[in-house]
């Protein structure tokens, strides 16, 4: 049985996702997620150790193709759609110099 | 309704084929349609109609030199709005890619285009497909054509609806835990999700990967043989696509039940589906026994544990899939002084609070510490669904259970509840853990007067025989 989610563990995955969550939210998100991982506990609590995981529904293999050029997307008509672009290059704000 | 717009796709292209009728009347037929209700419905974020209106054109340049356009030539079809359409906007109904124009077509788009179809618009969906009811839309929800205070279901709610309200006779959706098949129900139409691997998903924006699937909406099983038909087939540019040709079923449609084994499925008849919809599914077997087949009852156990497993499978890949929309290659960018507080910023003013809460619940599964007890328990129980779909197919052909365990519900109903809104989901989730195709068939009303529908699931590319059960459902419902 897993313990129940906390308003701390709501605003630490919030932050490891890049959401920016207000107080109010916080609240509301930890109680939603609780109802739905609290209904989840019918699974948690199987015993079903020796059940091998299932990822996938299909049996893949690596797909690969000859390693010959082919069709590509039309490198202007990506970077029209970037919110900022330079020299053939996405552009973004400082990077350095941020908190980790 | 004009004339040309009550027609099935297999009628119009025929018609246009012979050139009894142009594409573009077909096409005008259904603008009118349009014009006339979409301000009610809703269906569509975005109405092409310049783009459609040229393409139809060709389409009767084509005929006139001689030239076959192809099967679905001159039908109108809607597009849901995550399939990436090269130039014209494609936002998932989220604010995150307003204004994105896609460097490319889907798959499906271009198989589409080549057999002649005329796309007249993109659809309407719960942002990202991470909904029930079309109302986790950033543009607002859309309405039920059978009755427009009531939910059209979702998350391709907009596809169900276009094609309910007879504004394109076909459309595209896609189903991750039943976002074809329980709109379809809730609206009256027919709806299918394919094997797993059966259509490409080259250009459909990706919400769980493991679980994605594309297939059409209809208003006959017929038409939505078409479309599976000309979709389907190998695609070497999604490396999950099956090697294999394109589905033929449209040639087998009339091959009747007669002699197949078939088994209603205990778990999903139980107290949590309405009483009314419960009857139908009886009245769709009894017409099935009629018809040749065998019924019985098949117990399929581990599907009890489907909604748990699905909503920390879906939310999981999800969580990694959303990781993209970071305001650097394409899409919103809000202002930060730093990478990171731009990344932050885009994404909280980007994404409703559905997919938000997603991606937490999905960070949350796969975090240190509770992924054993979650994602990794999820994952056998997938296993144990598997292996029980298999257990009920030794003795049985097809599988039959209601669609939604309800007819549609009003608006708001169930916005605030996000588990009551994730056990719409109940009866269609187990088709997608296991990556089996299933079918929606409209089979009466409920006592509300709402349509109610009946799905017929098949083991792994059994859609062959899934369609010609589906076919003999349509010929009996009431």
């Amino acid at each position: 049985m897993a313990e129940r989610i906390t308003r701390d563990d709501v605003a630490h995955v919030a932050k490891l996702a890049r959401l920016r969550l207000d107080g109010a939210e916080l609240d509301t998100f930890t109680a939603q997620l609780a109802n739905v991982l609290g209904h989840a506990e019918d699974i948690a609590a199987l015993d079903i150790d020796d059940v091998a995981p299932t990822a996938h529904p299909l049996p893949l293999k690596n797909v690969l193709r000859a390693d010959v050029v082919g069709r590509t997307l039309d490198r202007d008509e990506v970077l029209a759609e970037a919110p900022d672009a330079e020299s053939c290059q996405f552009r973004v704000p400082p990077i350095l110099g941020e908190e980790p | 309704m004009a004339p040309g717009a009550a027609g099935t796709a297999v009628s119009l292209a025929a018609a246009v084929r012979a050139g009894d009728l142009s594409a573009t009347e077909v096409l005008e037929a259904h603008l009118a349609s349009i014009e006339e209700r979409e301000g009610e419905v809703h269906a569509f974020n975005l109405v092409v109609t310049e783009q459609a209106r040229a393409r139809a054109s060709q389409i009767d340049d084509a005929v006139s030199a001689g030239n076959d356009p192809g099967p679905l030539a001159g039908v109108p079809v809607a597009l849901k709005d995550n399939m990436c359409t090269r130039g014209i906007p494609t936002t998932c109904s989220s604010r995150i890619l307003e204004g994105w124009h896609p460097p490319y077509d889907a798959t499906v788009v271009t198989r589409l285009a080549e057999a002649g179809a005329v796309v007249v618009g993109k659809t309407n969906l719960d942002e990202f497909a991470m909904g029930s009811s079309t109302e986790n839309s950033a543009f607002g929800p859309t309405r039920n054509p059978a009755d427009p205070t009531r939910v059209p279901g979702g998350s391709s709610g907009g596809s169900a609806a276009a094609v309910a309200a007879g504004f394109v006779p076909i459309a595209l959706g896609s189903d991750t835990g039943g976002s074809i098949r329980q709109p379809a129900a809730l609206c009256g139409v027919v709806g299918a999700k394919p094997t797993y691997g059966a259509v490409s998903r080259y250009g459909l924006v990706a919400f769980a990967s493991s679980l994605d699937q594309i297939g059409p909406f209809a208003r006959t099983v017929a038409d939505a043989a078409a479309v599976l038909d000309v979709i389907s087939g190998h695609d070497p540019a999604d490396s999950t696509s099956i090697p294999q040709d394109a589905l033929d079923l449209a040639s087998h449609l009339d091959a009747g039940v007669e002699g197949l084994r078939i088994g209603v499925v205990t778990e999903l008849m139980g107290d949590g589906i309405a009483p009314d919809v419960r009857a139908r599914v009886g009245e769709a077997a009894d017409a099935l026994e009629r018809a040749g087949a065998s019924v019985d009852e098949a117990s399929v156990p581990a599907v009890t544990y489907g909604l748990s497993a699905y909503y920390l499978i879906a939310p999981a890949e999800a969580s990694s899939n959303l990781a993209r929309y970071d305001g650097v290659r394409y899409g919103l960018r809000a202002d930060g002084a730093t990478t990171g507080e731009m990344m932050e910023a885009t994404r909280t003013a980007g994404f409703g609070d559905e997919v938000k809460r997603r991606i937490m619940l999905g960070t949350y599964a796969l975090s240190a510490g509770y992924y054993d007890a979650y994602y990794g328990k999820a994952l056998k129980v997938r296993t144990l669904i598997i292996a029980d779909f298999a257990a009920a197919y030794d003795s049985h052909d097809l599988l039959l259970s209601p669609t939604s365990p309800t007819t549609a519900f009003a608006l708001g109903d169930k916005v605030d509840d996000p588990l009551l809104m994730y056990m719409n989901d109940v009866c269609t989730i187990p088709s997608n853990l296991s990556g089996q195709p299933a079918i929606s068939v409209p089979f009466g009303t409920g006592s509300d007067g709402l349509p109610v529908g009946v799905q017929v699931l098949a083991p792994a590319l059994g859609e062959t025989v899934m369609f010609r059960a589906a076919a003999v459902i349509e010929d009996a419902a009431p």
